[in-house]
């Protein structure tokens, strides 16, 4: 609810015109696939999922990395991507929640969030499910204060967090059962 | 047997050990769209796009109270690509639910920071955020109605014209040149007598702040409002869309057939997304901008600072006490600082009439409850509907009496619980089919290992270890506030491989309303669970209406319409069977798909072969496509008298009992909750895991009224934190330890199989039980939410018993 000065929006303007003029390429991997669009540099990372990519899975839901709504990974970190410019994607590797599972078969995390009841209105679900995948990538075998820090980041008003933080334990688990199996 | 007796034989099912005799009803079914929600294919208001859109951007009023000398917008208009600027010149709708005192835009003057003065729609978000920078508006900064107190001196008025705003006559009771937007009042017995019989009288006064809800969604609709055929159509992240198109056909005295509303998934709710919010000011953008559909998101600032929140409240209560501990007299004034303007606020403080005792027996009471205009963000409905604010107020003051009468906190409940043939606070009889409070106290405190008070040696050779433990519980019981008539209801479809296709018009945000509706379903048609399908999202053109979604209710009365529209269901299938194999529908009786002969269960006809009519053989069809409904209408629930609050507003009653184990750093004042037990007669589980996750959920949402949440305001109430980094909710940090949720199941023999609702019922006395539980560790009571680590730790190096 600032009041903009009428020179800064002048400036804005001038910088908003300027950028169209100098639209940028971004290549990237998104979901597995490769990525090459023309973007304006000051694009934010999650619009770039959303509005170019229609990857609507990843949220918004404070647009200051309050939250962990929009979380997605991004070179095995998880990343809030409203704090992200797309263009600090460059050659990036990214993962959303759409690239968890193909084909009709869920991942054991996304199994293990509705076995375990982990999600209710399921707005900040995508979230949770990323910030758990970045974790468990990095810590397969995390420790109870490890995923409670690890998912701190991401607010979720229906669950409570038990339902998530159980659902990310057995999904560990089961992906290093999985993984000694293969 | 003595209280204690009873309290060491009590039995009770927790969640680990549940068993239903249903085989559908009760059993743990796994959430039927959670498919959509781990895949990110859920659809929310919040990403539809509609052809054509336009992007909204709201300028909101500085301060709390000011005059709007002049709006200069010509600059905005000049700007290319803005399709619409308006201002609260440009139109004359009033807004409201009860009562119609808000202008869709600022008309004049404002009356909270926050106030949407002037609205934008352009073709992009960034374009509409330009052209509200170049809006000039002059205020005229006028001195703002800050807190009660001043409140109710009433030398300013926030709404000078209070009596004459129009309102629901009867219902709220406006006060002629004050700010008391509706005085409300309920008594019974004879409070003069009642003090008079008394040994002891315990006066006190309890407050917490305004609260947030916080859906991880903020609100978001997209409206389009064609000026040529008069037709509206809305895509909403509302939780009624019956009512909200009810209220948009009033205010913009249009026909509801002319306004189609669609909700899709709804990313939380708790009370905030009822009623009405962007949508009016959105079709007057739209229809400015030649009926281009306008989208607004809030953003998170917006969330805390332009839509409602709780109440906050100031809750003055005086009891008088028998040497037993008989209660024999209450006395209570809840104050809502309730805000700008009335909103469901005002009907929050009507509830408190009838919710505001506590489930007790209290022979001689009186209640009045203020809602009250102050100049900050207003306030709506939020999980409770009052009752955690009342129960903060209750159940406080009951642990203080037991601690002055030297009384165990667990007996003196008892000895003053309501039981069969006790009479409520409004004078409704409690029956076996009411509920027990008594199983519910019962079942928590045994479950969290109640000895008694610590005594003060215990507490002193404890306190040396800089962490106390502390134990304390409160009730629970809360009913539906909602119009004496509402109303739910259900369309059923067989389809022609035998599926059955549900239509609701309630919304699923998250509480698994389609999975209940699934289970009445299957159980009532005999059908497996993946052959039942509720159709996703509501609208209101072709879903069949539903009141609102709100007050725990839906599981009762949607329940029962589900039920009524599967008999009637299965009476069809039976009329047609009978025809087909030559027998009374007396002899038919129906399961696992078939309507079948009872003598012989060979001889029958399935359901799917009846779906679209019947073919015999030869051609001949009879019958035809199956299409069922079903409603359920509130019963024998009446107004309240004005004077006295006598009625019936309760559809049901749901008791319970929260007991906490915690654990305080005596010099951080950090609390850490290490147990829970929670316990509610929810009269028959409809499913155990949306229970479950009821609990879990709203046991945390308490623990964030309780020790977290609390809006700030300055002095002139600008609001101090409306962001997440200093208006913080629970991380997972904050869970507790362990959580034991208890079913209680005395049938109400009106509920689906005997079930009342279990919600907000989950949330609603954590921050008493955990005052409780304080004043058990700490020997301090503490008068005042949220109990934050500061708030603590002030309170015990202050040396004070009492921290208000």
């Amino acid at each position: 609810m600032t009041k903009v000065d009428e020179k800064d929006l002048c400036a804005m303007e001038q910088a908003h015109i300027n950028s169209k003029e100098r639209l940028v390429t971004l290549t990237c991997t998104v979901n597995n696939e490769a990525v090459s669009e023309d973007i304006d540099p000051t694009m934010l990372l999650l619009h770039f999922l959303r509005d170019k990519l229609k990857l609507f899975g990843t949220k918004e839901a404070c647009g200051e990395g309050e939250c962990g709504a929009c979380t997605i990974v991004m070179n095995g970190e998880a990343v809030n991507s409203c704090l992200v410019l797309a263009i600090e994607a460059q050659g990036a590797v990214i993962t959303t929640v759409e690239g968890l599972s193909k084909g009709g078969e869920l991942s054991i995390l996304q199994q293990e969030f509705i076995n375990g009841d982990a999600l209710q209105c399921g707005f900040c679900t995508p979230g949770f499910l990323m910030s758990a995948r970045a974790l468990l990538d990095r810590v397969p075998d995390p420790t109870d204060e490890e995923i409670i820090e690890g998912m701190s980041g991401n607010l979720c008003r229906c669950t409570g967090y038990r339902q998530i933080f159980e659902a990310v334990k057995r999904a560990a688990k089961r992906e290093r059962e999985e993984l000694s199996r293969s | 047997m003595t209280y204690k007796e009873e309290l060491y034989s009590c039995t009770y099912q927790s969640c680990e050990d549940y068993k239903s005799k249903y085989k559908h009803i009760g059993k743990p079914y796994e959430r039927k769209e959670a498919m959509e929600k781990v895949t990110g294919h859920a659809r929310y208001a919040f990403d539809m796009e509609v052809p054509g859109m336009l992007y909204a951007k709201v300028l909101h009023s500085p301060h709390a109270r000011a005059k709007i000398v002049s709006i200069d917008t010509s600059k905005a208009k000049a700007l290319p690509g803005v399709k619409a600027v308006l201002t609260g010149d440009d139109s004359d709708l009033l807004v409201g639910l009860y009562m119609e005192d808000k202008w869709v835009l600022a008309k004049g003057e404002t009356r909270y920071q926050g106030e949407a003065v002037a609205a934008v729609a352009a073709t992009s978000e960034a374009l509409a955020e330009q052209a509200l920078a170049l809006i000039d508006v002059e205020y005229e900064v006028l001195e703002p109605v800050v807190g009660l107190d001043k409140a109710l001196e009433a030398n300013i008025l926030v709404h000078e014209n209070i009596a004459e705003i129009n309102h629901v006559k009867g219902v709220f009771f406006p006060q002629p040149n004050s700010n008391i937007a509706s005085l409300n009042r309920s008594r019974k017995g004879d409070l003069d007598k009642g003090f008079a019989e008394a040994n002891h009288i315990l006066e006190s006064e309890f407050s917490l702040p305004a609260v947030a809800h916080v859906p991880i969604e903020t609100h978001v609709a997209i409206a389009q409002y064609d000026p040529f055929t008069g037709r509206i159509k809305i895509i909403s992240s509302a939780q009624s869309p019956f009512a909200l198109r009810q209220m948009l056909a009033s205010t913009l005295k249009i026909k509801e057939s002319d306004i189609e509303v669609q909700v899709p998934y709804v990313g939380g709710a708790f009370g905030g997304k009822a009623g009405i919010h962007l949508e009016p000011l959105l079709c007057l953008l739209s229809r400015e901008a030649n009926g281009a559909p306008v989208k607004l998101k809030l953003t998170r600032e917006q969330e805390f600072n332009y839509t409602a929140t709780r109440a906050a409240m100031r809750g003055k209560i005086r009891t008088g006490v028998k040497e037993d501990g008989t209660m024999v007299a209450a006395d209570i004034v809840y104050d809502w600082d309730s805000g700008a303007y009335a909103d469901y606020g005002v009907n929050v403080g009507k509830t408190a009439v009838y919710g505001g005792l506590g489930p007790y027996d209290v022979d001689n009471a009186s209640i009045v409850s203020n809602t009250i205009y102050t100049n900050k963000v207003y306030s709506t409905a939020y999980r409770g509907f009052g009752h955690l604010e009342t129960l903060w107020t209750v159940e406080r003051q009951i642990d203080i009496l037991s601690q002055k009468l030297g009384i165990d906190p667990y007996e003196f409940r008892m000895k003053n619980l309501l039981r069969v043939g006790d009479l409520t606070m409004t004078g409704e009889l409690m029956t076996a089919s009411t509920g027990s409070p008594v199983d519910c106290l019962q079942a928590a405190v045994k479950e969290i290992g109640w000895k008694g008070r610590k005594s003060e040696a215990e507490r002193a050779a404890e306190w040396k270890t800089g962490k106390v433990r502390g134990t304390g519980f409160a009730m629970v019981q809360k009913a539906p506030a909602m119009p004496p008539n509402a109303a739910s209801s259900i369309i059923m479809q067989m389809q022609g491989d035998g599926h059955v296709k549900v239509m609701v018009g309630g919304i699923d945000y998250g509480q698994g309303l389609m999975t209940a509706v699934s289970q009445i379903t299957a159980q009532e048609l005999d059908l497996p669970m993946d052959m039942i399908e509720v159709v996703r999202g509501v609208n209101t053109e072709t879903n069949p209406y539903d009141w609102n979604t709100v007050a725990s209710k839906y599981a009762f009365m949607g329940g029962n319409a589900t039920i009524k529209a599967a008999r009637n269901m299965v009476d069809q299938m039976k009329d047609i069977a009978g025809q087909i194999l030559r027998l009374t529908k007396e002899s038919l009786d129906h399961g696992d798909g078939y309507i079948f002969y009872k003598h012989d269960p060979t001889v029958r006809v399935a359901y799917k072969d009846m779906a679209y009519g019947y073919a015999y053989p030869n051609g001949n069809g009879i019958g035809g496509p199956l299409i069922s409904h079903g409603y359920f209408t509130a019963e024998r629930l009446t107004n309240l008298d004005p004077e006295t609050g006598q009625g019936t507003p309760a559809l049901a009653w749901t008791f319970g009992c929260h007991a906490v184990d915690i654990e305080v750093d005596v010099h951080s004042g950090e609390i850490t909750v290490l147990k829970v037990a929670s316990a509610f007669d929810c009269g028959q589980v409809l499913n155990e895991r949306m229970v479950y996750s009821q609990v879990m959920g709203g046991v945390v949402q308490g623990i964030g009224s309780a020790i977290l949440e609390g809006y700030k305001f300055s002095d002139d109430n600008v609001l101090l934190n409306p962001s997440f980094t200093d208006n913080k909710i629970p991380t997972m940090k904050d869970m507790p330890l362990e959580v034991v949720p208890i079913y209680i199941e005395n049938p109400q023999l009106d509920g689906p199989y005997g079930a009342r609702g279990v919600a907000e019922h989950t949330m609603i006395s954590i921050p008493s039980a955990i005052g409780n539980a304080l004043y058990d560790a700490t020997g301090i009571n503490f008068y005042r939410l949220p109990l934050t680590p500061e708030n603590v730790a002030l309170g015990i190096k202050s040396g004070e018993k009492d921290i208000y």
